[in-house]
């Protein structure tokens, strides 16, 4: 058996346009599950909130308790029963968002709930509120905890968004089975594809380790 | 002033605060001694609401802080807080920003002031507590006493017309406690109102116009410093002091009963 790259060289403008593709939708579902994240991880710290605190906790378990598969095939092909029409690619960046989001909203939750409490304490008896004690004090020490997990979040983003491509979305995923259907090269292809891949989630666990040890620096 | 009544409060099964009344009042220091689990700390957490008693009433300057179980409504809360410093055993600084911010971040925050204002009035304060070399380190390079004058400073930024001491030195190394306690002295010298919860003996001794007595949630007794360290009438008093000075002989505690901390100090900062 021999190896043939000639389709995988002919097909690099498609496959680098798929790149670019898979680049767009995870960076959109990294920022709405970093907001999301954010969001419930905080809200999960308070149980005396009921109502806000049962949603959250609900989200986190349906989410993270279901096939992200099922939850992207529920938004593109469930939602249209109900007249809800979403574009391809908002359903991918939406699935992906929201799943993500759950997992981000834990790690958001241990990294507060590691920041000592006298932190908080002493925030407060300053006169600030919980939101301005929060955001001044516990959030910034907290947000260098999260990121060495959050760089494994990335990391699983970055690699189920291959699954978008199941959705009709051109990411590189599809691009290359694009490939794939004239050429029949399929190993060729997919090594091509997997060292794309390879490529991007190393550049993001590089970026968040430079934003790390720029963090560390900063603080002597 | 700091008005307490009848303050109960309990942890689960266990009773820590059980009908505490006490006055501090204005421009006075208030020492509270006792020994540990007498309920000490928490009657001071209580009195800016970071612990919520359970019943009685705690008024600062006048105003109802907390009254039967029910805190003041948040916003008003923080306002009161406001006025209110605390000062941590640990420092609990801010250890994202520098000695200076830790200072200047409330009253921006919390006051809307602009900054070039609040990082004069953090310097001036800094220079105060002999701290003004230190303002752009982050805490983390500064030592024990550094670090609680550092935070004496931060909680007067906000202007405080009641400070809160809880176990100010007993984080920090004996040769540091000095430093920290010329501080204190300082403030109450100026007419601070404060209420101190310490093992210092010598500090209550020397600056405490009222030395309190706590055990088992109660306070057992109270008066001049001169009376309570020369002639006790409770028990509980005695017992309490007796075991100090056992336990300074004894190398267990290394802070003297008899002798002054203050005398020490290699002047005024």
């Amino acid at each position: 058996m021999t190896l043939d790259f000639a389709p995988v060289w002919g097909g690099l403008p498609e496959l680098l346009k798929g790149t670019v593709v898979t680049i767009e939708v995870t960076a959109a579902a990294f920022l709405l599950s970093a907001v999301l994240g954010l969001l419930v991880g905080i809200i999960r710290l308070n149980p005396a909130r009921r109502v806000l605190y049962g949603i959250a906790s609900a989200y986190v378990a349906f989410i993270r308790g279901t096939p992200l598969l099922v939850q992207l095939f529920l938004l593109f092909f469930g939602l249209p029963q109900f007249g809800i029409l979403l574009p391809a690619m908002l359903c991918g960046v939406i699935g992906l968002g929201i799943y993500s989001g759950s997992y981000v909203s834990e790690v958001v939750r241990g990294a507060i709930q590691s920041i000592d409490r006298g932190q908080m304490e002493a925030a407060r008896s300053l006169g600030m509120s919980y939101r301005e004690a929060m955001w001044e004090v516990v959030l910034p020490q907290a947000f260098r905890r999260m990121l060495p997990p959050l760089g494994n979040e990335t990391i699983a983003l970055i690699k189920n968004s291959a699954l978008v491509s199941l959705l009709t979305i051109d990411d590189v995923m599809r691009e290359g089975q694009r490939i794939i259907s004239t050429s029949f090269r399929a190993l060729e292809v997919y090594i091509a594809v997997a060292l794309i891949y390879f490529v991007l989630t190393n550049a993001a666990t590089w970026i968040l380790r430079q934003l790390e040890k720029r963090l560390t620096v900063e603080r002597g | 002033m700091i008005e307490i009544r009848n303050v109960y409060k309990s942890f689960g099964s266990t009773e820590v605060l059980k009908d505490v009344s006490l006055t501090v009042p204005p421009s006075r220091t208030t020492v509270v001694i006792g020994p540990s689990g007498s309920g000490k700390s928490t009657l001071l957490r209580c009195c800016n609401c970071l612990e919520i008693a359970d019943r009685g009433e705690i008024r600062i300057n006048h105003r109802t802080i907390i009254a039967d179980g029910k805190p003041l409504p948040d916003k008003e809360l923080n306002a009161l807080r406001a006025e209110t410093g605390m000062v941590f055993q640990s420092f609990n600084l801010f250890p994202h920003m520098t000695t200076v911010e830790n200072v200047m971040r409330a009253p921006v925050v919390v006051r809307g002031m602009a900054k070039a204002e609040a990082r004069e009035l953090a310097m001036g304060l800094l220079r105060k507590v002999g701290l003004d070399d230190k303002a752009d380190v982050y805490p983390s390079t500064l030592s024990g006493g550094q670090k609680q004058r550092a935070a004496i400073a931060r909680a007067l930024a906000m202007k405080p017309k009641v400070m809160l001491f809880d176990e100010p030195t007993s984080a920090l190394d004996p040769e540091l406690v000095g430093e920290v306690l010329q501080v204190m002295k300082t403030l109450a010298e100026e007419g601070m109102t404060m209420m101190v919860v310490t093992h210092e003996m010598g500090f209550a001794r020397e600056v405490a116009d009222t030395v309190v007595v706590m055990a088992d949630g109660r306070i057992v007794e109270s008066g001049s410093p001169e009376q309570i360290f020369t002639n006790p009438v409770q028990e509980r008093t005695r017992g309490f002091l007796r075991a100090l000075v056992d336990g300074h002989l004894a190398g267990a505690r290394p802070q003297p009963v008899a002798d002054d901390p203050l005398d020490t100090l290699p002047g005024n900062h």
